[in-house]
């Protein structure tokens, strides 16, 4: 049995009066890619927050790496990394100078390799001199992707990581987080909302409804026990039944 | 001393990466420049009028001219520290900063420390031009310059965290508090005229300022000649208080932030 790499006991948060995260209790397995699926407002993106400690919880313990995260974060967090939709990088910095700074703050000592193996991998060298702000969704992407393995993080939190990207671009990220995982052993904890990126990825499944985790397990596995075709219409079930 | 080396590091990546934005943008260089400039060249017109007809004016050479100097290093300190934070929040960066290593501490550093080389650029490009143009020196104050300087720009920096600290809470909308609260301070600090000139009860507020003193000690210095220690050393114990101030705002209105998932979903 692998030791957890993520750990979350009956953690809570909670907004003025309204229930976020709903005392929650998971695990992730060092070296395993977990999905947390859910509708909007689910609280898989509180979730995560929480697990970086952007955002405090109201109750509950969170560890990583076998750390605390109340009291440990700092020791913590040159091991993990994330990347998400709802934070940005500089967009008047340069490719190269955004992924140099980020290298510095996390005390990387051959940068330049670093980020030249990194960009060629993710194929984002042809455009390492140009301005963030001035590139695609998708390319903007694969640097937001290189700026989250700058630092090859043992934990990787991914919120939605192929969102409006294209089917290409989306499947390079794929097979690159794959790869990641291969090489470097890394747990992978990501939000997402695409069942067949999931099913490709995943280990294991968390599905969030309502701040709650109403169903655990294999993608397989949860296609057997609730005799579907596909994770879409367990995902689709459980949406639409009355279980929370 | 590895600790140390990290902290510095990251400091040090801080600063590198508000150096790349000024150097991506001429105009914003540009502007850190032209307003210290413009309102030199105000005073310094302002200046020549009245010491034709003011003996006062007459006798303390280029007073409006330091005067105004010395302000725009409060003035710009202030902005240095709220305008560049802002930059964070503008391209949605707060999230990455805040999931790797950098310690709110050390961005405070790093907010204080580029604050500083672009008052030096902003106001010391004045000063230049006030020497060339109009031939007045404010580095003829000498140490009382340094002085002056260092204890006005510390309370800039305080009220630049504070003013921070109001936009974390308040959001963006608040913004505009960074150029708008020092103009409501500038009255009351004694700029281009003494403190007793203010109403009684307006003149406690007055000294409970430290730029009130260092304003005062300047006026001491060119119209009496004398360099008063007592005001300056009121004005450091104040900065003092104030910066103590300022930081535990700043780290008040972050510790809520990370309460109430402001970190990821601050932006334009």
């Amino acid at each position: 049995m692998d030791a957890p790499a993520i750990e979350v006991s009956g953690l809570c948060k909670r907004f003025d009066g309204v229930i976020a995260v709903d005392d929650i209790d998971f695990t992730v397995p060092a070296g395993h890619i977990c999905a947390l699926l859910g509708g909007n407002g689910a609280g898989k993106t509180t979730t995560i927050s929480m697990l970086l400690g952007l955002l405090l919880p109201t109750s509950g313990e969170i560890r990583i790496l076998g750390m605390d995260m109340r009291r440990e974060r700092y020791r913590v967090l040159p091991r993990m990394n994330f990347s998400s939709p709802y934070a940005d990088l500089p967009r008047r910095l340069t490719v190269m100078q955004n992924l140099s700074v980020y290298a510095r703050l996390y005390g990387i000592r051959d940068r330049r390799r670093r980020i030249a193996r990194l960009a060629a991998e993710l194929e984002i060298d042809g455009f390492l001199d140009r301005p963030y702000g001035s590139l695609s969704a998708g390319q903007r992407t694969r640097v937001s992707l290189a700026k989250s393995l700058l630092n090859r993080p043992q934990v990787l939190l991914m919120d939605e990581p192929t969102a409006s990207l294209d089917p290409d671009t989306a499947d390079r990220v794929r097979g690159r987080l794959e790869a990641y995982r291969r090489e470097t052993g890394a747990t992978i904890l990501l939000a997402s909302h695409n069942m067949q990126e999931v099913e490709r990825l995943c280990d294991d499944v968390l599905i969030m409804k309502g701040g709650r985790i109403v169903d655990r397990g294999a993608p397989a596995a949860l296609r057997e026990r609730y005799g579907l075709a596909d994770l879409e219409q367990v995902f689709l079930d459980i949406a639409r039944s009355d279980r929370i | 001393m590895t600790a140390i080396c990290a902290t510095a590091g990251r400091i040090y990546a801080m600063l590198l990466r508000y150096v790349y934005l000024m150097r991506s943008s001429w105009p914003r260089v540009l502007e850190m420049v032209y307003w210290p400039t413009m309102q030199m060249i105000l005073w310094a017109f302002t200046n020549q009028f009245l010491a034709e007809h003011s003996e006062w004016v007459a006798q303390a050479a280029g007073i409006f001219i330091g005067a105004i100097l010395l302000w725009d290093v409060l003035f710009r300190s202030q902005l240095g520290v709220s305008v560049v934070f802002f930059e964070e929040m503008y391209s949605r960066n707060l999230g990455h900063l805040f999931v790797s290593p950098l310690r709110p501490w050390e961005l405070v550093a790093a907010l204080l420390s580029i604050s500083l080389l672009r008052t030096l650029i902003g106001v010391g490009t004045a000063a230049l031009l006030a020497l060339l143009l109009y031939h007045y020196s404010i580095f003829a104050l000498g140490l009382a310059l340094v002085a002056f300087f260092f204890c006005l720009a510390v309370m800039g920096w305080a009220i630049g965290l504070m003013v921070v600290a109001m936009v974390l809470r308040y959001g963006l909308g608040a913004e505009s508090l960074a150029w708008a609260i020092i103009f409501a301070i500038m009255p009351l600090c004694g700029v281009f005229y003494p403190i007793e000139v203010l109403p009684h009860w307006l003149q406690p507020v007055a000294l409970a300022l430290p730029a009130s003193h260092v304003f005062e000690g300047l006026r001491a210095i060119v119209v009496e000649g004398v360099f008063r220690t007592d005001l300056l050393w009121r004005a450091v114990a104040l900065d003092g208080a104030y910066l103590i101030i300022g930081v535990t705002v700043f780290l008040l209105a972050f510790r809520a932030a990370r309460r109430r998932n402001l970190l990821l979903h601050m932006g334009e």
